[in-house]
């Protein structure tokens, strides 16, 4: 009968039930959870960030049988390593919140400068110099985690930084940053991490700065962007109207609502920041040898291209192995990045 | 169209002037001993190193250095190469032919098979070939060029012993120093598949287009793989346009409707990912080359940084940013011809 009005009354309710349904039940998320490489990449996501985390416990065998100073840093006398691997004691916790430096060096299984295929000790084999595999790959997860989310972090303070800056100042000073956004960018990354780890001194800090020093520039972009756009919006004259001073208004006002998807941008680069520091140590260039680092795992493999006379391919594990959990990482990234940008529709 | 060149023209110096700025601001960083060492090309020299750093100014400010490398620098004096034996120019003039071989090498794969595929599989939608070239893209486009490199070397070096690091072959590497020396070859160019053609040695050629396929495939598989993607979708996309329908509905064939109306416009995206593309793959050449030891820009580049070689990494960077800009011209100029709806102003 009175249809107008129960239309009134149902569209709201409508709506209401929509943002009521939350986050996970979202037209969104269902459209993510129905792609089937979505699921996928998350999955080999988490994977690895359960490798990272559960690192000390994933490699207990090894910290038992080949004993690295990791152990000891960790305050455990003999007998005592099967703490790491025991939930109730404070070691295991440390080991995976604060783990000594010393967790990152890899063991050695021997010196020769052969690679040793894989026995029980050694599960998938050690390259040449005795660098147990399986241990530098398990921490090397770890560490390229660490790079990633640091890179990422540093990466866009100094983005929110710099695109703050240019998109409130606007003007001379906003033509000025964006131009010097536009040379930084207009460079392979890899040649000016290069440059600045040749002048710097090879470590895995110098490497994070030097892929750092690109990293901000395109969140810089992004965010002069959005904050141009949310400078014009009411709640900001609003703002300002009542007294609000520029840093205010852009740190409390403009700031809050453009992070959220410069983040998930962002986060999303993890993968490619990784396989950059990867790359720089591959080159010889990153972490000191020894160093629990996917790209120098592979980068033995240079050593051995060809094995003795009669059996060429004796050595494929040194390159099979760290090559395999590399694709496989940059895989899950890619299905997943591709599956989250899909669902919000950025169009880069 | 003109005014839109000449302005991307007269934006060149700023970059370059940009880049360089960065640059020598970042040796500030060093000690004036450690950027004299850019200078230094004998044993002697190191005798009398305050002599060095006075000469060059090296302990003036920075914008004093600054101009005086900008001024060596447009002299075509970016300092000597303890790597490559040779002063940086000179470096750049020998090794720059051989990475611009590799590079456009590159390209054919990359135009080939990703642009190829990509309409192949936009055409065949959910077909066979659609489902091949999907399954391919991933995984090439997953395969980071140090990982894929290696795999190759060992199965195709290490394994099978079909190709061979290098250049060309260590034999043929003495035949060709000998024939030069004895002024029988000619390098005319500085294009060895070109000089080998032009100096009638065939085989020669053959062996540096041998050489070629192993890092062309590292090199092109991730940029390929994007192209694809990239390809299949906006070719997709303008299959779904009113244009093409009309065109369609005028009773025109579907080769024609396809090549002329749909493709032309779905090679637009295709262009604009290319310029990131040329970046892309210069990242890549440093570690193609380094993999497969190949004596172009990228390995220098990377054995000067690991023997710090200040003087080549610099001047390898800035030259390699000026490539790289000038490439970024000259695909924004295509874009400009391809797509005339863009207004430049």
């Amino acid at each position: 009968m009175d249809s107008s009005a129960d239309d009134l009354h149902t569209a709201p309710a409508a709506a209401l039930r929509e943002s009521e349904r939350g986050f996970w039940r979202s037209k969104a998320m269902k459209r993510f959870r129905r792609n089937p490489l979505a699921i996928t990449g998350t999955v080999i996501v988490i994977l690895y960030i359960l490798i990272a985390v559960f690192a000390p416990q994933l490699t207990y065998f090894q910290l038992k049988t080949i004993r690295n100073t990791c152990v000891r840093d960790l305050g455990l006398g003999m007998g005592e390593t099967n703490k790491i691997v025991e939930p109730w004691t404070g070691t295991f916790w440390r080991s995976i919140v604060a783990p000594p430096s010393s967790c990152f060096t890899i063991p050695r299984a021997s010196y020769s400068s052969v690679p040793a295929p894989a026995s029980g000790k050694l599960w998938l084999g050690a390259t040449s110099g005795g660098y147990d595999i399986y241990y530098g790959l398990v921490w090397g997860t770890r560490s390229a985690f660490y790079v990633g989310i640091l890179v990422v972090g540093f990466g866009m303070l100094m983005g929110a930084l710099v695109g703050a800056i240019a998109g409130y100042a606007g003007g001379w000073l906003d033509n000025v940053l964006m131009r010097f956004v536009d040379v930084v960018l207009s460079m392979p990354n890899l040649v000016i991490a290069i440059v600045i780890v040749t002048i710097l001194g090879q470590s895995l800090t110098h490497v994070m700065i030097a892929i750092a020093a690109v990293q901000w520039a395109p969140y810089s972009r992004i965010l002069r962007g959005d904050i141009m756009a949310i400078k014009e919006r009411d709640f900001v004259d609003g703002a300002r109207a009542l007294g609000a001073r520029g840093p205010r208004v852009v740190l409390r006002h403009i700031l809050p609502n453009s992070l959220g998807p410069l983040l998930v941008i962002a986060s999303l680069d993890i993968g490619a920041i990784v396989l950059t520091a990867a790359a720089l140590s591959f080159l010889g260039l990153g972490a000191p040898v020894g160093y629990a680092d996917w790209g120098q795992m592979i980068s033995f493999a240079r050593d051995w291209i060809k094995g003795p006379p009669g059996q060429p391919l004796a050595y494929w594990f040194v390159s099979a192995w760290p090559g395999l959990v590399i694709v496989i990482f940059v895989l899950g990234w890619n299905l997943l990045g591709d599956a989250v940008r899909d669902v919000l529709d950025v169009r880069s | 169209m003109f005014t839109f060149i000449f302005r991307r023209v007269l934006y060149l110096p700023l970059v370059f002037l940009g880049v360089t700025l960065i640059i020598v601001l970042l040796m500030q960083l060093l000690s004036p001993a450690e950027r004299a060492s850019t200078f230094i090309t004998s044993p002697a020299q190191l005798q009398h190193i305050d002599v060095v750093i006075k000469q060059y100014g090296l302990d003036k400010p920075w914008y004093n250095q600054y101009w005086r490398w900008i001024k060596n620098a447009v002299q075509g004096d970016l300092g000597y190469s303890r790597v490559a034996k040779m002063s940086v120019a000179q470096a750049i003039a020998t090794r720059f032919p051989r990475t611009v071989t590799l590079a456009l090498a590159a390209l054919l794969p990359i135009v080939g098979v990703g642009i190829w595929m990509g309409t192949a599989a936009a055409l065949n939608r959910d077909k066979i070939i659609d489902q091949i070239s999907r399954v391919l893209a991933i995984i090439g486009w997953s395969l980071p060029t140090f990982v894929l490199g290696i795999w190759l070397l060992v199965v195709f070096y290490g394994g099978l012993d079909w190709f061979q690091p290098g250049q060309v072959t260590v034999a043929d590497s003495i035949r060709l120093s000998n024939l030069t020396a004895s002024g029988v070859f000619h390098h005319y160019t500085g294009f060895l598949f070109l000089d080998a053609l032009l100096n009638g040695k065939f085989g020669i050629f053959l062996d540096v287009i041998w050489h070629l396929i192993l890092p062309v495939i590292t090199l092109s598989a991730v940029t390929s793989a994007q192209i694809m993607r990239v390809m299949r979708s906006s070719l997709l996309d303008a299959l779904g346009q009113d244009y093409v329908r009309t065109a369609r509905s005028k009773g025109l064939a579907e080769r024609v409707v396809n090549n002329k109306h749909a493709r032309r416009n779905a090679l637009i995206p295709v262009l604009t990912v290319s310029g990131f593309t040329i970046i892309l793959l210069f990242n890549g050449v440093v570690i193609t080359e380094t993999i497969f030891s190949y004596p172009g820009m990228g390995s220098w580049l990377a054995d000067a940084a690991t023997q710090l070689d200040y003087a080549s990494v610099l001047g390898g960077a800035v030259f390699t940013a000026v490539v790289v800009v000038f490439a970024n011209l000259v695909v924004d100029v295509l874009y400009a011809l391809v797509d005339p709806r863009i207004r430049y102003d």
